[in-house]
């Protein structure tokens, strides 16, 4: 398989195209939530223009609080979206401390140029994202969402009692 | 009498042949190189050029025989450099047609063009008296840009504007990429005090009326800043006859390394605007309290200027005279046409800016239906072909053509049909590689 090919797979091209969570409209986007254990982020690159709004929801459930769901408004490139699409999935049902776990394990993959094997235990279909770390130039399209969400992930903490 | 704005048209033999253009190829070494297993296709000059032997050892040798700080000193070296540093202004001035003490250097165009911003800034708050005035600008004055800019010819005049109080306005463009003149007329009036426009546009590839501009300008007795930093590199260019106050270019697009540019100026414009930057080289008389400053370029010259960067590219000027800007023109021209024919043909792909037939520089952008453009760009890569891809530096244009980003193919005189053919058949692949085609996907 090429470095293009491994970059490009098939649960990458069918992420980008499906987009899970990418159902907030543009005017939630425009508005910051005010309701506890909510948070959003809006990231942008500038270099390709690639954009994200994301907006993660807490719900209490038992002891801690989970991921109820992540929504997201965006457009870019393929790695971008398959990137956000592949976290909105993941990240269900994850508890902060796992969600945080699996964002600085991707971010580790991702800076290691390819010399870091990823985690399939913690990263999931994420995993196929380690083409990317291959292609300095595109790392910051697949950590965009995951950016967004680590920050959104902090505002949600801080609000939900 | 040379045409100075439009290129000659390829089918006439100012144009350079393909056996010119294999020939020129062997005096540029980067482009003799694989990338990801294909022959490097570099298709990104509007971007930055590449250089040949002749620029390269022109900086080398000035390095190795003469290196030393010009306009002082009195030792051998001290003026062998200054001479170098001088013969390739007078040499830089004669490629552009203007007198060598209107020529000033900065390390680019984006400098140029802030240069002038904040010397008509400095004029604005008063910091020198005098023949300054005419620069001065406040609220009720208006500038005037077009909708097609690069970022570089339009925040300069944002911050102008905020800084000062003036208005400023824009010319937008039609569907095609070309200015509506009509507007053009509306907008320039008796409170317009300066009209910046590009010269040729870095992602549309339009060529602008220059002098139609210039006159309307001429009218109201508004100040002309042309860019001219997608047309120097590729059309014979005149800027006296071309009637403009002001122009900026860049040495790197234009064969030369990166770190050099100019900024042409009328010599009356020059002597009477105040400086920019200051400090040494650009004083005539310096007290605790205050300084007098030399006449252009000096002026507008502070510190230890970028030496061997001028000297190379003087040799890159040389280079393009010698090989004939007309010819290159001519060239690029026809390679422009091949672009936009071949990439309209190819489904999905929409070109940006002039239509097929209508005059462009050689290069074009693109959007591909489905297909972000950096993945294309990355697409492109892996068959070793080099394009731009972006909002390249004109994100408010690609807002008009509704798109945030295209990808970006650009020519230049060492670029072959063979070359561009092979873009064309990679970008005919990249939709179905990305699965949006539907049949036919080749993965």
């Amino acid at each position: 398989m090429s470095a293009l090919d491994a970059m490009y797979q098939q649960l990458i091209l069918e992420h980008a195209k499906t987009r899970s969570g990418s159902d907030l409209t543009a005017d939630q986007a425009a508005a910051m939530p005010e309701q506890a254990g909510v948070g959003q982020c809006h990231q942008l690159n500038p270099v390709c223009g690639d954009e994200i709004t994301l907006r993660l929801e807490l719900e209490a459930a038992g002891t801690q609080p989970t991921v109820k769901g992540i929504h997201w408004h965006g457009d870019g490139c393929a790695i971008s979206m398959a990137s956000a699409s592949i976290l909105t999935e993941l990240s269900e049902g994850a508890t902060p401390g796992e969600l945080d776990e699996m964002i600085g394990h991707f971010r580790e993959l991702m800076r290691s140029r390819g010399r870091l094997e990823p985690d399939e235990e913690i990263l999931g279909d994420a995993a196929a994202l380690a083409g990317v770390a291959k292609y300095p130039a595109r790392v910051k399209c697949a950590m965009l969402a995951w950016v967004a969400a680590e920050d959104a992930l902090r505002q949600a903490v801080s609000t939900s009692s | 009498m040379v045409m100075v704005s439009t290129p000659a048209t390829a089918d006439t033999q100012v144009a350079l042949s393909e056996v010119e253009v294999l020939r020129i190829r062997n005096d540029f070494p980067v482009l003799d190189q694989e990338v990801n297993g294909s022959p490097l296709v570099y298709l990104d000059s509007g971007a930055t050029s590449q250089n040949p032997r002749s620029v390269l050892e022109a900086e080398q040798e000035f390095y190795e025989l003469r290196n030393a700080a010009v306009h002082r000193g009195a030792h051998h070296l001290a003026v062998q450099a200054t001479d170098a540093f001088e013969d390739a202004r007078a040499t830089v001035a004669g490629f552009v047609g203007v007198a060598e003490d209107e020529l000033v250097w900065t390390a680019n165009a984006t400098a140029g063009l802030n240069l002038l911003a904040y010397a008509f800034s400095n004029a604005s708050i008063g910091t020198v008296g005098g023949e300054a005035g005419r620069f001065a600008l406040g609220p009720g004055d208006e500038v005037v840009v077009t909708e097609m800019e690069h970022h570089a010819n339009l925040i300069p005049w944002q911050e102008l504007c905020r800084r000062t109080g003036a208005t400023l306005k824009f010319i937008p463009i039609d569907d095609d990429g070309a200015l509506r003149l009509e507007e053009a007329s509306r907008l320039v009036t008796g409170r317009t005090r300066i009209l910046a426009f590009t010269h040729a546009s870095n992602v549309l590839g339009t060529i602008n009326p220059v002098s139609e501009l210039v006159r309307l300008a001429r009218a109201v007795g508004a100040l002309v800043v042309l860019d001219a930093c997608q047309s120097a590199p590729h059309l014979p260019l005149d800027f006296k006859a071309l009637d403009v106050d002001f122009a900026v270019f860049s040495g790197h697009k234009m064969l030369a390394p990166t770190g050099i540019g100019g900024v042409y100026g009328r010599r009356e414009l020059l002597n009477a605007m105040p400086p920019f930057l200051t400090g040494g080289s650009m004083i005539t008389t310096v007290t605790m309290e205050k300084a007098e400053y030399l006449p252009a370029p000096q002026r507008f010259e502070a510190g230890t200027q970028p030496i061997s960067q001028a000297v190379a590219l003087a040799a890159a000027a040389n280079y393009l005279r010698e090989t004939g800007m007309e010819r290159i023109a001519g060239w690029e021209a026809s390679l422009g046409q091949r672009l936009v024919r071949g990439l309209s043909a190819i489904d999905g792909v929409r070109v940006v800016g002039p239509a097929a037939g209508v005059e462009r520089l050689g290069l074009a952008a693109f959007d591909v239906a489905g297909v972000h453009a950096h993945d294309v760009g990355q697409y492109l890569d892996s068959k070793g072909i080099a394009v731009r891809v972006g909002h390249h530096c004109a994100q408010p244009l690609h807002r008009r053509l509704g798109l945030t980003a295209t990808t970006r193919a650009s020519t230049y005189l060492y670029n072959t049909t063979d070359e561009v053919d092979l873009l064309l058949e990679a970008v005919a692949q990249v939709r179905p590689y990305f699965g949006v085609a539907g049949a036919g996907a080749s993965k």
